[in-house]
């Protein structure tokens, strides 16, 4: 969408200025580049640059410090990120072919760890996840499991925080796009989230979500009079990630009703009055004039909240640590941990090469998605 | 003309420094020191006040001394490690002494320092890599349980000792009749809400106590049967029953339960003394961790000094660390910041920990008790790969599964690195 506004106003620049264009013919394209230089340059040593780095240090087990020199390891670390690879546990049986059960009347399997180590085949291999088929048992296995586990993470919380951060700024810019008095108070206030730390938030939500402590528990206790017990928001494996989710959408979609605010305001308002004498309704008017309205400004939010929501990171770091039980690690905290708490920049720049490949492919397809409706 | 410009400008620089120094020689020379900047002030104003006193007790060297941020001075250290801009002097946490010391950006200790300072120090206050010495310390801090003596009567609850400290049946029977009492909703604080470091400084000891340990130290590079043997699992298991009985909050908001009187236990280290006894006073009673079967355990190491491979002046760099290893120095850190003094001479200065002094106990749970964390360069993944698992064991992960991926996480490192220069 940057780059596309950028390219319209060139366009009009052009325009505008063709008569004197004609006459004085400036090298045009020595010139594009001269101004794009700067920004160019920045972007070639801050974000080329690094990322080739990365690219070649993925291939090597280069660490951060170290005496050993660096050595070439070809893909062991992409081998050890995705590798992923599967077995067949039948149930232990005693000697009268009986199956064995626990106390709980569960079937007993050898114990993993023990066949993977015996195997050659399985070597480094760990579990991911397993089910049962009748009596035997197929388990998933996978070299880094943390590492497949932080993906299914990371997506899970984009495909709950773009629609609920997207929503909720929608909702709040058609709130304070009303001319109504003292209406910047709320703009100010709505706003006021993105302008706080993240840090900050995330440990100030943190005693909100404590479970014996936390405001929100108290809430719902009294207003479901006892009925709902306390929840561990930031304790219990399924409710973790939802609550980072919410507290992460209501930080940051104020920027995003800042957008919306501004595409609402270039709607123009004869739209609405034609729509109402032709006899639509509220709902009318929002369904048939706004969102039609604000299909060029949906689809940047939808694409940057997307690609932000990628990079989740502080909010794991302070709130939870990826846990509990590594359901809120995320790909970018998984590649912080193991590239600078372990020291191993290596498998940490391979994680970001598979991380850069996996976001521009989404990005596009979103691109291809939204362009695609364009045209019908 | 424009080099000589900036020639005069530095000559005048150099004019107005030496100027307000006052009579710096010419053959002074000068020598870098980094330090974290910590909360704690009282422990950096020491510190400047000992860097001023060196230097104008000599005229040889002169001390700069410059402050890194906390929470990003490792990675400040490493950068300016791999970019070979390291200080003369830097200051480190104790566990990471080895890593910085196998990549060979420290030098070994002994022959620099005089022998009688290193041999003065407790056993903590040094950090070491294969039997050589590469950081010294002024402080220490010491792992305690912390009661009252009101709590302690009302429950009929034994005050533990020195001598005879809690076993775990004691601490088990003691957090059950005070969770039972509703008094208490969780009855013992132990800040599991802290991060990185702490993990391992706080509960590797109560690991080591039950006979297990992070790693085989016999050889520092395997784990197997040593972190998730039976004793490594009985650990397990015990921690983990503590948040499954809710006698510990699994996810605390803040670090006052004790102070508020929320929780009638506090393991957590020395450091909390002055708040705790502020608030508590005479009430307060400091007991020695628990012991779970191998003896009582706490963890050793604080922030140290030590001297770089790429300083041009070690005799002075050392001629400072002497400086600060001498008793006034020493008791001077701990007499500002309550912290244990690293040398018995030191100790005897100050008024809390000299021998019957109030805070004695701590030195000597220090000097007792105090296990190292594993001299190894493998530390930084030992550490991490620790906290990431203890924290899925407090979070109801199997104990088992839990041991056996931290062990295959710490080998696959250790041997990715040859070993950390130890023989696989």
């Amino acid at each position: 969408m940057n780059a596309s506004t950028s390219v319209n106003s060139s366009d009009t620049l052009t325009v505008s200025s063709g008569r004197s264009a004609e006459t004085r013919r400036p090298p045009r394209k020595r010139y594009v580049f001269l101004m794009s230089a700067p920004a160019l340059l920045g972007l070639f040593m801050f974000m080329v640059l690094p990322f080739l780095m990365a690219l070649g240090m993925s291939f090597t087990d280069q660490r951060l410090l170290s005496p050993n020199a660096t050595e070439w390891v070809g893909l062991r670390n992409y081998d050890r990120l995705l590798n992923i690879s599967w077995l067949v546990q039948e149930p232990v049986s005693d000697a009268d072919n009986h199956l064995k059960q626990t106390a709980d009347g569960e079937l007993v399997y050898p114990r993993l760890r023990s066949v993977l180590r015996k195997n050659p085949e399985y070597k480094e291999f760990k579990e991911f996840t397993h089910w049962s088929f009748g009596d035997k048992r197929v388990v998933l296995l996978a070299k880094d499991p943390s590492f497949i586990q932080s993906i299914i993470n990371t997506l899970l919380f984009v495909i709950l925080v773009v629609p609920i951060q997207c929503g909720t700024a929608l909702g709040l810019a058609l709130l304070i796009n009303q001319k109504l008095r003292g209406i910047f108070l709320f703009r100010t206030v709505f706003f006021s989230p993105v302008v706080t730390s993240i840090v900050v938030v995330s440990i100030v939500w943190s005693f909100l979500y404590h479970k014996d402590l936390g405001l929100f528990n108290h809430y719902l206790n009294a207003m479901s009079f006892g009925l709902i017990g306390p929840v561990d928001w930031l304790g219990d494996p399924d409710w973790a990630m939802p609550s980072i989710v919410l507290m992460s959408a209501w930080q940051a979609a104020g920027v995003q009703m800042l957008i919306f605010l501004a595409g609402l305001q270039g709607i123009s308002g004869d739209l609405y009055e034609a729509a109402e004498l032709d006899g639509a309704g509220p709902w009318g008017k929002f369904v048939n004039v706004t969102l039609p309205g604000l299909k060029n400004t949906t689809i940047f939010v939808v694409i940057s909240t997307t690609i932000q929501a990628f990079g989740l990171f502080t909010q794991v770091d302070v709130m939870t640590r990826g846990g509990p039980q590594g359901s809120t690690s995320t790909v970018m905290y998984h590649a912080v941990t193991k590239g600078f708490r372990e020291q191993d920049i290596a498998y940490g720049s391979a994680i970001s090469v598979i991380f850069f490949l996996a976001i521009l492919a989404i990005a596009l397809l979103q691109k291809r998605f939204f362009d695609k409706r364009e045209d019908a | 003309m424009k080099r000589m410009n900036i020639s005069l400008l530095s000559c005048a620089v150099m004019t107005t420094l030496t100027f307000s120094v006052g009579s710096v020689m010419a053959a002074t020379s000068e020598i870098k020191l980094w330090r974290h900047e910590t909360s704690n002030i009282k422990e950096i104003e020491v510190n400047k006040a000992t860097i001023d006193r060196f230097n104008q007790s000599q005229t040889k060297w002169h001390i700069t001394a410059e402050m890194i941020p906390e929470g990003s001075y490792t990675q400040t250290v490493t950068a300016a490690a791999l970019a070979g801009d390291l200080p003369c002097i830097l200051d480190m946490d104790q566990p990471v002494v080895p890593n910085f010391a196998w990549s060979g950006y420290l030098r070994p200790l002994e022959g620099l320092l005089s022998q009688d300072a290193l041999d003065g120090l407790i056993g903590s206050a040094k950090g070491t890599y294969k039997g050589k010495v590469y950081s010294v310390g002024q402080f220490d801090v010491a792992l305690a349980l912390f009661t009252r003596k009101s709590i302690l009567e009302k429950y009929n609850l034994r005050q533990a000792t020195y001598v005879q400290p809690w076993t775990k049946a004691e601490l088990l029977d003691a957090l059950a009749k005070l969770k039972a009492s509703g008094e208490f909703q969780y009855p013992l604080a132990m800040r599991t809400g802290w991060t990185g470091e702490w993990y391992s400084y706080g509960y590797a000891p109560m690991l080591q106590s039950f006979g297990a340990d992070q790693i085989d130290r016999d050889n520092y590079v395997t784990s197997e049967g040593v972190l998730n043997g039976e004793a490594g699992l009985a650990w397990g298991t015990f921690f983990q029953g503590l948040f499954d009985k809710e006698y510990v909050d699994r996810n605390p908001s803040d670090d006052k339960a004790f102070v508020q009187g929320r929780a009638a236990l506090d393991y957590v280290g020395s450091w909390e003394m002055a708040n705790h006894s502020e608030r508590w006073g005479d009430d307060l009673v400091v007991m020695p961790v628990p012991d779970f079967g191998g003896g009582p355990v706490i963890g050793g190491g604080s922030w140290q000094w030590g001297i770089t491979q790429s300083c041009a002046n070690p005799e002075g760099a050392a001629a400072f660390v002497d400086f600060m290893l001498q008793p006034e120095e020493i008791s001077a850190m701990s007499v500002a910041t309550g912290m244990i003094p690293s040398s018995p001479e030191a100790a005897e200065l100050t008024e809390h920990y000299q021998v019957s002094g109030d805070w004695r106990f701590f030195y000597d749970f220090s000097a007792a008790f105090a296990v190292l964390r594993p001299a190894t360069p493998a530390y930084p993944i030992i550490s991490s790969t620790f906290e990431k698992m203890a924290r899925n064991i407090k979070d109801g992960a199997d104990v088992q599964d839990a041991l056996d991926e931290a062990v295959d996480t710490i080998e696959r490192n250790i041997s990715d690195n040859k070993g950390y220069g130890f023989t696989q």
